[in-house]
């Protein structure tokens, strides 16, 4: 489709655009009002729901938009919805926090729309240019919001780790794409002449294999050019070996980024690999499913950097007394299990993935918004600050249990639902290396118990020095009341949310 | 094909049954709102959190007593049945239902929840120097609002007969119990909680890496028009038994029963506990408050055995078979090794906790000869433990709420001063070490009587455990409760009409049992029938 009638498909993108904008006219206009920070909330979520609405709005069908740049889908809407989820619970978080100056509140929210902006943009890359350029997008706002609070040194350290590690995994990236670009000749990796049909049609294979002297060596650059797309992927979604930013940055952040920073980003990277693997090297055939297109073997390199992400993961977190590196290490063995639904190479293992991205959002958010509460109350944000909570917030105490059991994956709690989905997904998919898979997945989430246990243990547990209430925002306790009620139904009933990722993947439900 | 249609919904009574103690926990966290409003002082909220939990508990005896009456010991088949669909997708449905092999341990559960909750109660009025330290005296109502979900996942794991809602239950049910350990445990709370957690938990995710690749090589059928595996314990029953998981593939290039089988296993084996799993058991028991150790032993302890009888031996027939000589063995270490490890002990609670453990491997000797008695004593077994165990561990509740200690060198000559506690002990003790007349004996003979035609040698070893039984009990009585009366318990009071409430009523039922034990095995036997046929 051409540039003005793909605007059509383009409304959410267009609103953030403009709500950047008048985030930062807004900012002055307010700037000597009393209620300034109300006023900024409020017309953020005036944007918010706008984008919103015309996300709600899309129409339904999959369209190639801009001359095949992006790609309209059911996908790009699932992860509309998740991206809208979490920038809604950080604006409302944010005012409130302590953790941003009310000076700057505006500032904050302009650039969070900007980054809402690349992450829509990278759920619906179809080019590995504008897969490129929407990373890059994503990073650059998020090394701005990393370093937010100037005045501390955490913070500018943590930002300025975050831009050289991100330097060097969108570097190797782009030369993964260089080398695509080589071997196919384009860049666009759906539709016709793309890589993926290249890569299904025969003809083009045995071309491919000639022209570097005899398949082992094409092999050879395209496995090497998978690998190198994978840095950046793997960047954003923060597994090994591209995970070192994660502890410094999610500890230098403010709390409410940080909590935006474990939810979004890493949802939209599972984005792109979805689309670069699934359309590049599967192809689905009616009746029988997602078929391997090429001897490359995409899903056991997925797999063992899952393996090794989700043990590195959890055994880090185990000795980690900061409340924001404990779930930054938390977040990077979560990637360890989406990763393991990506490994199975099936409509039932991305529909995991989806289902769990959305889970992932209410818990994860949900248990750094008790992180806050904590910390904007007793300063601290160690586990020790936990201390007594059970008896100091009751509520608060309560949903980060529910959160924290969730995130191990216990029933009735929905982390569970995700992980079920996942290791069903692998079993489903069957061989020696898949449950290998599983059986590596279910032991890192007994484990990960360990360290979750121990945040419930201090809240419970232990006596506090201090006996006096808590002082929770009223608006944080609503918040993690339904953030709690939402884990606990979709823990139980979770039919209505895996109708839907079906419908955003494969079309079809699993059995 | 309706799924309905194989087991219509005849009766919403285990529905009642399960979910009813939930409603109790919601109802108390509703006092506890009132309380946090200010409408209630502490104590009255305290009060009301008690009854609650009082009431709740005991409405579900009451309506254990009538499935009891209502069940028919004739038919074989699942009766009370509730079904429905739950996730299509997945064809996961809600399928409760019990059979002989399970509703001894509905009645159980009810009541064994039911004593844990008197046993809950404070200990007695103008009682002062508790001081508000003694587990019946801080956070009361999330104290029996754990215990009611505790109730909820006991019961729903004995009568879920979907295995992905049987998982769920597994799982629901170790959350309060972390709990209960660990606000309101003892000196080593938190070590015992984690412990425990941790076990059962490395456990069932294999448990359910197993069951998912059952639900995957199971039956299919037809739902709404589309091709669908089954969770449907049932069906998944009758596929094992037409040797339809042997073809299965390979897993790891072994069998993939004999995987699914083990995997399985283990998950059931750390519950039970059978050794070398068995080492959480000690600590849990020990930091537990008393009620919570009654029903650790009564209850959660037979979610193991039920587990394997239930899922191994109805589903994997073939694997059952190949594995029976390992679990006689295992079984037969449980019962001497822990016998052995009870004489050592100098902790009463421990020395008991050690004799559940050796008193759980006649149940695995038992159910591995696939013979009629030693199933049939297997699953007697698991009723007279639930009776005997909870006792011996009031009666050591009793001594520590006095005393403050358990050191069994420490007391001496109680018999004296507290003749009615050592009556009941004497009770507890030699029903345990399975004196005729009363219900242990019964169930360890049966077992003996069951499981020699088919390990001679491994029940002659086993029943060495009699002497050794005998030896740990007698000798324990004799340090605590004859001899000269240690002068530092002169004063110490007999039992109270709290510890009357929940002593008695197990106490009689030991006896009852003891000589009419026909009326939990007319229960049983015909299911266990069906269930080892295709085993013999």
């Amino acid at each position: 489709m051409g540039n003005l009638p793909s605007l059509r498909y383009f409304w959410p993108e267009s609103i953030l655009t403009v709500a950047v904008m008048a985030m930062f006219v807004q900012d002055l206009v307010v700037r000597r009002r009393e209620h300034r920070v109300q006023s900024l909330t409020i017309g953020a979520l005036f944007w918010l729901t706008l984008t919103a609405l015309a996300t709600y709005l899309y129409p339904s069908g999959t369209t190639p938009l801009f001359g095949g740049l992006i790609v309209h889908d059911p996908l790009r809407v699932f992860f509309a919805w998740i991206f809208l989820a979490a920038a809604l619970l950080t604006i409302l978080i944010v005012p409130k926090s302590k953790q941003v100056s009310d000076a700057r509140v505006g500032e904050f929210f302009g650039l969070l729309f900007a980054l809402m902006l690349g992450l829509y943009l990278m759920a619906s890359a179809t080019d590995l240019l504008m897969v490129y350029l929407a990373i890059e997008m994503v990073s650059l706002v998020s090394y701005v919001l990393t370093g937010f609070r100037r005045a501390d040194r955490k913070a500018n350290e943590a930002a300025l780790k975050y831009v050289i590690y991100g330097g060097v995994a969108s570097g190797v990236m782009l030369y993964g794409i260089s080398i695509l670009y080589g071997l196919f000749g384009t860049t666009r990796v759906v539709g016709d002449g793309g890589i993926g049909a290249q890569l299904a049609d025969v003809s083009s294979r045995l071309f491919m294999a000639h022209a570097f002297g005899g398949q082992p060596a094409a092999q050879l650059a395209l496995v090497v050019a998978v690998v190198f797309v994978l840095a950046g992927i793997g960047y954003k979604i923060a597994s090994v070996p591209f995970h070192m930013w994660c502890p410094d940055v999610y500890e230098g952040a403010p709390t409410p980024f940080t909590a935006f920073l474990s939810v979004g980003p890493k949802a939209a990277g599972f984005a792109v690999a979805i689309r670069f693997f699934f359309a590049i090297f599967e192809k689905n055939v009616p009746g029988v499913g997602w078929v391997a297109v090429s001897d490359v073997p995409w899903p056991a390199i997925i797999g063992i950097i899952s393996a090794i992400t989700m043990t590195l993961g959890n055994f880090t977190a185990l000795v980690q007394t900061n409340l924001k590196r404990l779930f930054a290490y938390s977040s990077i063995a979560h990637a360890g299990y989406l990763l393991m639904g990506l490994a199975a190479a099936s409509a039932a293992g991305v529909q995991s993935i989806l289902v769990y991205l959305m889970i992932y959002v209410l818990m994860n958010v949900g248990a750094f918004l008790v992180v806050i509460s904590v910390s904007r109350a007793t300063g601290g944000e160690h586990i020790a600050d936990l201390n007594g909570l059970g008896t100091r917030a009751p509520i608060a105490a309560l949903t980060l249990s529910i959160f924290l059991f969730s995130l191990t994956g216990i029933p009735p709690f929905a982390g569970f639902t995700g992980k079920y989905l996942i290791f069903a997904a692998l079993v489903q998919k069957g061989g020696m290396w898949n449950v290998i898979l599983a059986v590596i997945g279910v032991l890192n989430s007994a484990v990960s118990l360990f360290y979750y246990a121990k945040l419930i243990k201090a809240m419970y547990f232990e006596e506090s020095r201090d006996d006096t209430p808590m002082p929770v925002p009223g608006l944080y306790t609503g918040i993690l009341v339904s953030l709690g009620a939402m884990v606990m139904v979709l823990g139980i009933y979770w039919a209505p949310l895996l109708r839907w990722a079906s419908a955003a993947f494969g079309g079809t439900t699993a059995t | 094909m309706n799924l309905q249609i194989d087991h219509p919904t005849t009766s919403m009574l285990l529905t009642w049954m399960t979910f009813l103690p939930l409603f109790g926990a919601v109802a108390v966290l509703g006092v506890v709102g009132l309380k946090a409003m200010g409408v209630l002082t502490r104590e009255a909220a305290d009060q009301a959190a008690r009854v609650i939990a009082l009431v709740a508990s005991f409405v579900v005896l009451v309506l254990a007593f009538f499935l009891w009456r209502a069940f028919d010991p004739q038919n074989p088949n699942v009766q009370f049945v509730h079904h429905g669909n739950w996730i299509p997708a997945y064809n996961i449905q809600y399928f409760l239902g019990v059979d002989g092999l399970s509703i001894t341990l509905v009645m159980l559960t009810a009541l064994v929840s039911f004593i844990a909750t008197i046993a809950s109660m404070p200990w007695w009025p103008g009682n002062t120097h508790l001081d508000g330290h003694h587990f019946t005296q801080h956070g009361v109502a999330g104290y029996m609002a754990m215990l009611l979900i505790l109730q909820t996942g006991m019961t729903g794991v004995f009568c879920s007969l979907d295995m992905f809602l049987f998982y769920v239950f597994w799982e629901v049910m170790l959350l309060p119990m972390y709990f209960l350990i660990g606000i309101w445990g003892g000196a080593r709370k938190e070590y015992a909680a984690i412990k425990f957690f941790l076990y059962t938990l490395a456990g069932s995710v294999l448990m359910l890496l197993a069951i998912i690749g059952l639900y995957y090589n199971g039956p299919q059928e037809i739902l709404d028009g589309r091709l669908v595996h089954t969770f449907n314990i049932l069906k998944m029953a009758q596929w094992g038994r037409a040797g339809g998981y042997g073809a299965a593939p390979l897993v790891m290039g072994l069998s993939f029963i004999r995987v699914a089988w083990v995997a399985l296993f283990i998950g059931f084996a750390i519950k039970i506990p059978m050794f070398p799993f068995h080492t959480w058991l000690p600590d849990a028991h020990v930091e537990a408050p008393t009620p919570i150790s009654v029903i650790l032993a009564g209850v959660l302890l037979k979610m193991g055995i039920y587990g394997i009888l239930r899922i191994n031996f109805a589903i994997l027939p073939e694997a059952t078979k190949w594995a029976a000589g390992a679990m006689a063995v295992f079984g037969t270490i449980n019962i001497v090794y822990a016998a052995f490890v009870c004489l050592a002990q100098k902790d009463l609670k421990r020395m008991i906790a050690y004799s559940s453990v050796s008193h759980m491997g006649f149940c695995l000797l038992g159910m591995s000869a696939f013979t009629q008695q030693g199933i049939d004593g297997a699953v007697l077994n698991m009723w007279t433990h639930g009776l005997i165990s909870p006792m011996l561990f009031l009666i050591v509740g009793v001594i520590y709420d006095r005393a403050h200690h358990r050191n069994i060198e420490g007391f001496g000559g109680l018999a004296q001063q507290v003749p009615e506690y050592a009556g009941l002990l004497g009770l507890a003790f030699f029903a345990s070490l399975g004196l005729p007349g009363l219900c242990g004996f019964i169930s360890e003979f049966t077992v003996f009587l069951g499981a020699f035609p088919q390990w001679q040698t491994l029940t002659i070893i086993s029943a060495t455990s009699v002497i050794l039984t005998a030896a740990y009990y007698l000798w324990a009585m004799q340090r605590m409760m004859l001899g000269k009366l240690n002068p530092k318990y002169a004063d110490m009071p007999d039992v109270n009409w709290r510890e009357r409430l929940t002593l008695y009523p197990l106490a009689a039922l030991i006896i009852v049992f003891g000589f009419y034990p026909k009326a939990i095995i007319d229960l049983i036997e015909g299911s266990l029938r069906n269930l080892i046929l295709p085993l013999q």
